[in-house]
């Protein structure tokens, strides 16, 4: 569907403005009393074993650090490709997360496997450079071959009321994601929750980054303090449901950073199936940004299928 | 897909063959004995003694004399270590209390485990702190117990209600008889061996299990100074009638039929959950359920339409399961009168609907159900039910929504959804009902009275408030 059809007028920051602000508001102590409620569902056997391949499924595995190297990079898509040595039964993650730079390592390393790259741009994490830096550094990754682009929005211009603005960067964006040849980049669009921190915010956020176009909405960066959070990543399951229910669209969510054992992933799998259901569990609709969460998942996995717990040595670093 | 695995909790509950009374700090030779049941298997649990006019006499008087020579001679502080030392006692039996309410209640073990249980303990512990200040309770200085107090206490909370009724009664100074209910009284017979741990002098404390006719015989003794009652309206008449012209003091917290409003301007996830919590925890046996859904008409059927969604979600099924939502309706008598309620709803013209649920083939069930398209006029508007059927009713404007809420015999409770501060403030201020929630339902704290108006019953427990059902003004 078209922005115009959906928001019910010309594209203005008024009537955009207007459009977000009729959404029914979040009752903070209800979310979150809601999101906790899921939290005690007690997840077993069969149910476990599926829970964890699939949380090994959505994840993208995660490096962002300024000391990044080719060889670290390189070292992270080989753990990608065999998770577990022991095991080749065992589920790859759904694709490798990096800076733009380092994506021509990450897809020859990764070679001929399924798994994809997914580069951040948009001078992430802060998003604070001009639209034609944030052009560039997307087009850039693009053209390295990455598959996927996670952009941030610029939370300073959604907190000054500016959402035409926001409206007008993600669309940008989208636009650089297309290749010439062969299928465009996939968008996932970072919030930056923290940032955002009240849940109507967020649930505005998420609104408008789904009518620019956004393939997936995505919590954070990692680098705030607050990061995922199962309540946040509850609202904007909510968000996506209801989007579908207006527009036949099936949009993404992506919590990221603070998400580390085995025991939070299948939380937020719970979360999923009891909010926008089933069809949402999938890699394709669903991923975890995360660094530490694999090994723990594999430790549990290796756990439920041997029956002995082997401790961290038993898996790689990385 | 991702269906859960079962994960049901260990049976950490065992239970005697046959249960007497609890009378003296002892129990009775078991007599006149009838078996309590699991509602969610059908299977007995145990042989529970059925008390006769002559158990209650024999506990009216253990009450009497443990009042007389023991409790009204203990100093408020010393009541008050009693009151933290069975406060403790069912923290540390936790799991075992809250396996024995599901097993014999039928509600799920996510309930008893993170709700029942802790609010049963948490009054003792409010209480606890109140027997030596009863100075400051609001009757001036020194405040007198009232003596033995009667408490007959239902099925849909039976430890809970229990602790409703003991933990005020005992830190006022009184002594106690209460009668659980005959369906559900497990609990109530396991607190009688929390008592005798926790060396609570003997009679202070009696237990009489049994029907109707028992708790008729408890409320009826000559000897009781304090009647006080949770059940269904029809019996807190017969209970108010049978007191009439005695001295005793009296506090009845009967039925209801809660309006739960819903605006155009709430928020609407939140309210969602808020209408299914209000109707469908504990299989909507909750005098306080929010039974009554008022939708604004612009969003009726929008908010139906997310509500049945939410509504298939749902799981009903053993409720032994960590992951159970709904279990068992208490009884089979209990289960006959819900169908009746809502097949008349039906040929009222009300539209019935209930998500596809597999009921287990033994024990009493019954699928959450919504009925549409209800008028005021209509019995299950009007009825309670006390199951899990939600009554949806629409309204145009606040003062629409305002004169339907209050259209009840009842005045419990209600509920507000807004995101309006100065709208749900004026439309608390017009609503008949004891306890208002806004933006959420069915909250509790042993800080705030509880109680309603009308056919809903007089007196309030929790609080200070509640304080003052088990107390006179000194001399």
């Amino acid at each position: 569907m078209q922005a115009e059809e959906i928001v019910g007028s010309r594209l203005t920051n008024q009537s955009l403005s207007r459009w977000l602000h009729s959404l029914p508001g979040v009752d903070k102590v209800g979310l979150e009393a809601r999101a906790a409620s899921l939290a005690t569902r007690s997840i077993k056997t069969t149910s476990k074993v599926w829970g964890l391949d699939m949380a090994i499924k959505m994840m993208d595995l995660t490096t962002l650090e300024g000391m990044d190297t080719p060889q670290r990079v390189r070292s992270l898509c080989q753990k990608a490709m065999t998770p577990d040595m022991d095991d080749p039964e065992c589920p790859t993650p759904a694709a490798i997360c990096v800076y733009g730079d380092m994506v021509p390592h990450a897809k020859a390393a990764l070679g001929k496997s399924k798994i994809y790259v997914a580069a951040v741009a948009t001078a992430f994490p802060s998003g604070r450079a001009s639209m034609k830096v944030k052009l560039q550094d997307t087009k850039d990754a693009v053209a390295f071959g990455a598959d996927e682009i996670d952009m941030v929005i610029d939370r300073g211009a959604f907190l000054s009321g500016n959402y035409l603005e926001v409206f007008k960067q993600i669309q940008a964006i989208k636009q650089a994601c297309q290749r010439p040849k062969g299928k465009p980049a996939h968008l996932k669009v970072i919030l930056e929750t923290g940032e955002l921190q009240t849940y109507d915010n967020i649930r505005r956020a998420s609104y408008l980054a789904m009518l620019a176009g956004a393939d997936f909405i995505k919590t954070s960066t990692g680098k705030v303090t607050v990061n995922a959070t199962l309540p946040i990543t509850l609202l904007m399951l909510e968000a996506v449901r209801d989007w579908f229910d207006q527009t036949g669209e099936l949009i993404g969510v992506k919590p990221a950073g603070g998400i580390r054992t085995a025991k939070d992933a299948l939380k937020y799998l719970v979360v999923v199936k009891e909010t926008a259901g089933e069809r949402w569990l999938t890699p394709e609709l669903f991923r975890f940004g995360a660094s530490s969460l694999l090994n723990d998942v594999l430790m549990q996995r290796k756990k439920l299928l041997t029956k002995t717990y082997l401790g961290p040595d038993y898996v790689s670093v990385d | 897909m991702f269906d859960y695995a079962p994960a049901p909790e260990a049976k950490l509950a065992s239970f005697q063959k046959s249960y007497g009374h609890f009378i003296g700090g002892k129990f009775t030779k078991p007599a006149n004995l009838y078996p309590t049941i699991n509602p969610a298997t059908e299977e007995v649990l145990a042989e529970i003694s059925h008390g006769t006019a002559k158990d209650v006499d024999l506990a009216v008087k253990s009450a009497r004399a443990a009042y007389e020579k023991v409790w009204s001679k203990l100093s408020g502080a010393e009541r008050g270590k009693y009151l933290y030392r069975i406060a403790r006692i069912m923290q540390e039996r936790a799991r075992e209390l809250a396996v024995a309410e599901t097993l014999n209640n039928g509600k799920p073990i996510k309930e008893t485990r993170d709700f029942d249980v802790p609010t049963a303990v948490s009054w003792f512990f409010y209480y606890a702190g109140w027997a030596d200040k009863l100075d400051h309770a609001g009757l001036g200085h020194n405040p007198q117990a009232l003596g033995v107090a009667a408490q007959v206490v239902p099925w849909n909370f039976p430890l809970m209600m229990l602790a409703w009724k003991i933990a005020p009664a005992l830190a006022a100074g009184n002594t106690i008889v209460l009668k659980p209910s005959e369906t559900t009284p497990l609990s109530a017979l396991l607190f009688a061996e929390i008592c005798q741990q926790a060396e609570l002098p003997e009679g202070v404390v009696n237990i009489v299990t049994g029907f109707g006719d028992t708790g008729a015989a408890l409320v009826g003794h000559k000897d009781v100074n304090k009647v006080a009652f949770t059940g269904s309206t029809e019996v807190g008449k017969i209970i108010a009638k049978q007191v009439a012209g005695s001295n005793k003091k009296v506090t009845l917290e009967l039925g209801g039929k809660a309006a739960n409003i819903v605006f155009d301007d709430a928020p609407i996830d939140q309210a969602i959950e808020g209408v299914i919590n209000g109707i469908f925890f504990n299989q909507g046996h909750v005098c306080c359920a929010g039974s009554r859904l008022l939708i604004q008409e612009s969003i009726h059927d929008e908010f139906i339409k997310k509500l049945k969604r939410r509504m298939s979600t749902l799981s009903l099924g053993d409720p032994m399961d960590k992951n159970t939502d709904v279990g068992a309706i208490n009884s089979a008598d209990q289960l006959a009168k819900i169908k009746k309620l809502v097949k008349k709803g039906v040929s009222e013209g009300g539209e019935l609907w209930q998500p596809e649920c597999k009921i287990p083939r033994n024990g009493f069930w019954f699928a959450p159900a919504i009925v549409d398209n209800v008028s005021p006029a209509n019995t299950v508007a009007r009825e309670e039910i006390f199951g899990p059927v939600l009554s949806v009713i629409t309204f145009r404007t606040p003062a629409e929504a305002v004169t339907k809420a209050n259209n009840t015999e009842y005045g419990l409770s209600a509920g507000i959804w807004t995101e309006k501060g100065s709208k749900m403030l004026k439309l608390a201020d017009q609503l008949n009902a004891g306890v208002i929630w806004s933006n959420t339902f069915n909250q509790f704290d042993p800080t705030s009275p509880f109680g309603g108006f009308k056919e809903s019953g007089y007196g309030r427990e929790g609080g200070r408030q509640g304080l003052l059902s088990y107390l006179k003004a000194g001399k």
